[in-house]
């Protein structure tokens, strides 16, 4: 094609947890509408016809919602782009000569498995932890019973919203899991189904979050800059509420 | 007809069948059931909605997922919203008028017993979710709203933004969460199962691979439920996930279990084009843009100038002029066949490629460019992202992608395979959407299988059942692993020159090429031709770098691969020996004289059940009859 160029990308490579990790470089041919992902695929398609690994890397929507895919790309999380997660970029963001060095989240919680593919159960011992409502299939009375103002439900969507992939614990310089703790909480703590188990959740999850080893918040806001769904640092505020009342009054 | 395939719909009244069955159903004794292990197969909506609620129940369950987390599925990238006959609008919405648009929907090619319990269970999915807190979209009075959706006449979608799939599923992961967290849910995540098995004709247990670490593993039960997903990824490019696949469902099949329908594919008809070789994936644009955007092509066929500088006078809007009644709101499948006619006659506006235009021009001038923001502003900034191109500045490009997959494996009213013991729930069963899905009901399939129907109807075979009776160490699973790590031996030692993915892309356009949006008899016999030859450079030229000990996302891809080969096979001799055109479901040789689908219901009216025969041999055609004592079978027209 004739609008194609050719970028250098720098790709760290590690072939398990505890194995020495190091850059390995390639230079790919790009045509602007293939997305980030794309371009990784072109070159694992070479790698691979040439008897060498493909480059390890989560994947599976493309479309920004399944919260699989995930690089620093020049030191920003998902890339360039704003709001925007690994899959959605495109190459158009990039131009001739450009060197993308491509590495994968660094945070104690998350550790490497290959390349660019990390473990990022850690999430989920979160949840398991307390993020949901403990309510049995059957039990349920008719949904409009209860009425939640359409402000409260929009507040408590945005919140919800969150894809699980970890760009903001990548991008703090403390490695807190505070905004994705946060946002489930905000989610689950504000609306009136929630509210029974309000303190006792918010307990439990940030329990959680010190175990597994995340760092704590202090303000810095990358997170919310890195985060390819807009989710607000002020979840983090009405966290640490929550949290002074429970502990206070043990709910 | 070598299998047994008994349907066990209830006689009698269709609106009290459900409970009679239920109240018929055998039941375990609460103080035993947790000595029962249920193993569920994949995390989706239907999987982790049956995993917690039988882990609720008292079952011990363990679950499988080859994603790293169940927080992920196919499942959440659901956008539009899921069904319910709650008439919270008071527009006539009734169970009865959802099971008639269903099965009308489904063109007369779905069992209706199990179409009227969907409907009926439809509304207490949405006072679960709600209970769940799953954020729903509300009216300022804090109630439920909904949206319409196509196919029906009635507003009965809920939604949560364009999320509603994310927020479903984000429902039922934390529901399964809290059960993990009980201990009552043993969860694997990274584990691939790669083999059903049998103990005396019965699924006892699963063979996995660890995506970690190679491990091969075996996992014994009292019975396994597959919640798999659909098998669109035959034709590489769709609007599926990347990893979805077929690979569960057909080793059951090879097990012995029918695969129902495997032809039967819904074809979106607004998403984005290919766009290069190097595509991967194709997002859909949601319906909703056809209400306002007029779809045409240029007359002159290779007209590639750009579409604002093409006058009126050199532009068909060909939806307006072929269906003055409908435009462009004809539906899914007559829209889809439609912008294919016209591509193939040479009229596509993508060099190269193929697409039409989907433009907002008018809309833009009748309305104002504000509102069309309002409707349509988060779509046309997706479609920006991806394109480059904004919508409000040129017509969108469009054309129609694989979407759905109504076939899968068979199953009778309990969501029981012909193989005791073995249950398919969701996208990967045949069961409820006959030749066609209606937009908004596959939630609704996966989670009322999920949380409604599976945990009941499973007591029935489990209460004829010893509890652990069997053991990992049963012969049964030394067959199954060994058949396993052999496959995957083979693969790595291949050492050949072609990446999966190259064979992938290939098996795609020869699926899509002969038995996509319209087959013919002389198309599926020249496809099924060329189906040995891929086969061949598969297993003679494959190309995987790395051990089987270790992560390797390109085995993994291969063994998928390898089964997409296979499976596309039986899904072209479906489509070969369905003579008659329904739903998805279009063979040329079987239209109207204005181009409609033209059924055929005194020789087809029946589900086609595949039965595996053995390596090399032809697969048998069973068949399932249907029969309607309610909907009377009619033909749709849309002028
Ligand atoms: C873009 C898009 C939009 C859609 N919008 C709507 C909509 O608005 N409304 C609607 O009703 N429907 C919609 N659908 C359809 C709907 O999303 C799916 O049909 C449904 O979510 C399928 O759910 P499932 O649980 O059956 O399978 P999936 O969500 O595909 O889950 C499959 C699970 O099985 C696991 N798995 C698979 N194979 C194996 C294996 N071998 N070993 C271990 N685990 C395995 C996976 O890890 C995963 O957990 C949409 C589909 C698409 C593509
Ligand atoms: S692959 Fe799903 S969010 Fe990127």
């Amino acid at each position: 094609m004739s609008d194609s160029f050719v970028i250098k990308a720098r790709v760290w490579r590690q072939d398990g947890p505890q194995s020495q990790g190091a850059f390995e470089e390639h230079e790919v041919t790009c045509v602007p509408e293939m997305s980030f992902l794309e371009m990784l695929d072109v070159l694992n398609e070479r790698l691979v016809s040439e008897g060498k690994r493909a480059i390890a890397f989560e994947h599976d929507c493309r479309e920004g919602i399944c919260g699989s895919c995930g690089a620093m790309v020049n030191g920003q999380p998902h890339g360039p782009a704003d709001r925007t997660t690994l899959c959605q970029l495109h190459m158009r963001s990039f131009k001739q000569g450009d060197v993308l060095t491509i590495e994968p989240w660094r945070a104690e919680a998350f550790p490497v498995i290959r390349d660019l593919v990390v473990d990022r159960s850690s999430f989920d011992r979160i949840i398991q932890a307390g993020g949901y409502i403990s309510v049995r299939t059957g039990a349920a009375q008719d949904a409009n019973q209860i009425p939640i103002g359409k402000i409260i439900a929009d507040a408590a969507f945005d919140a919800a919203t969150c894809i699980g992939c970890g760009a903001c614990a990548a991008a703090c310089p403390n490695a807190s899991a505070s905004l994705f703790t946060s946002a489930k909480l905000f989610h689950l703590n504000s609306v009136p189904q929630g509210e029974v188990e309000r303190g006792q959740r918010t307990l439990a999850m940030v329990e959680q979050m010190d175990a597994e080893g995340f760092g704590h918040c202090t303000n810095h806001g990358e997170c919310e800059a890195a985060c390819p769904k807009g989710i607000t640092i002020n979840h983090i505020a009405a966290m640490n509420r929550d949290l002074i009342r429970a502990t206070a009054t043990g709910r | 007809m070598t299998l047994h395939l008994e349907s066990k719909v209830p006689d009698g009244d269709i609106e009290t069948a459900w409970s009679r069955h239920r109240q018929k159903i055998k039941l375990v004794n609460p103080a035993n059931k947790r000595k029962y292990t249920v193993i569920v197969v994949g995390t989706g909506l239907a999987g982790a909605s049956a995993a917690a609620t039988l882990s609720e129940l008292g079952y011990h369950v363990k679950a499988f997922s080859f994603h790293d987390s169940p927080r992920r599925a196919h499942s959440i990238a659901a956008q539009g919203g899921i069904n319910a006959a709650k008439n919270y609008q008071n527009d006539g919405d009734s169970v009865y008028r959802l099971f008639y648009d269903t099965v009308k929907g489904g063109d007369f090619r779905a069992r209706e017993e199990n179409v009227y319990r969907l409907a009926q269970v439809s509304v207490d999915i949405i006072d679960h979710c709600a209970a769940q807190g799953v954020p729903f979209a509300r009216e300022y009075g804090g109630l439920l709203a909904n949206r319409s959706f196509g196919g029906a006449l009635v507003s009965r979608t809920f939604y949560a933004r364009g999320q509603t799939g994310q927020q479903l599923l984000l429902g039922a992961y934390q529901a399964l969460s809290k059960e993990i967290a009980r201990k009552n849910v043993e969860m694997h995540t990274r584990k691939e199962m790669l083999d059903v098995v049998l103990v005396d004709g019965h699924a006892k247990g699963i063979v996995t691979r660890c995506l970690r670490t190679g491990k091969i593993e075996r996992f014994a039960a009292d019975a396994v439920v597959l919640a798999t997903g659909g098998y669109g990824n035959v034709f590489y490019l769709s609007t599926n996930a990347r990893a979805s696949n077929v690979t569960a469902s057909w080793r059951a099949y090879k097990r012995g279990a029918g695969f129902a329908n495997p032809c039967f594919t819904q074809i979106h008809p607004t998403c984005i084009p290919v766009m290069g070789d190097h595509q991967s994936k194709l997002t859909l644009m949601s319906e909703s843009l056809r209400n306002d955007g007029r779809v045409w092509v240029p007359k002159q066929k290779g007209d590639f100038r750009k579409a604002r500088e093409i006058p009126d006078a050199d532009r068909d809007y060909y939806l307006e002029r072929i269906y003055p009644t409908f435009g462009n709101l004809v539906p899914r499948d007559v829209a889809s066949r439609a912008a294919k006619r016209m591509v193939d006659d040479g009229h596509t506006v993508v060099k190269g490629g193929e697409g039409v235009f989907l433009d907002f021009a008018e809309a833009i001038q009748r309305l104002g460019r504000d509102t069309v923001a309002d409707r349509y502003g988060n779509l046309f900034e997706m479609y920006e992202r991806i394109t480059g191109d904004s919508p409000f500045e040129t017509p969108m490009k469009i054309y129609p992608a694989v979407h759905y997959t109504m076939g899968g494996l068979w199953v009778d009213y309990n969501l029981m395979t012909n193989v005791p013991g073995l249950y398919a729930l969701g996208e990967c069963n045949f069961s409820d959407h006959g030749a066609n899905r209606l937009g908004a009901s596959a939630l609704m399939q996966g989670l009322a299988d999920g949380y409604f129907v599976l945990p009941y109807t499973i007591g029935d075979y489990l209460a004829t059942q010893k509890s652990g009776a069997v053991d990992t160490k049963h012969t049964s699973f030394d067959e199954s692993q060994d058949t396993v790590q052999k496959r995957i031996d083979k693969m790595l030692a291949i050492k050949g020159k072609t990446p999966p993915n190259a064979i992938h892309r290939k098996l795609g356009k020869l699926v899509w090429e002969h038995c996509g949006m319209g087959r013919t008899k002389e198309g599926l016999e020249a496809g099924l031709a060329k189906l040995p030859a891929l086969r061949e450079q598969f297993w003679n030229d494959l190309a995987i770098a790395g051990s089987g000990q270790e992560l390797n996302q390109t085995l993994e891809q291969a063994g998928r691969v390898a089964d997409f080969l296979e499976f596309a096979e039986v899904k072209m001799t479906d489509a070969l020996t369905r003579e008659e055109s329904c739903g998805g479901h279009f063979r040329e040789e079987h239209q109207h004289p204005d181009g409609e689908a033209k059924r055929d219901d005194e020789n087809f009216c029946h589900g086609a059940v595949w039965e595996y025969t053995g390596e090399g041999n032809a697969p048998i055609r069973n068949q399932e009859p249907l029969s309607f004592r309610y909907v009377k079978p009619s033909t749709r027209s849309y002028k």
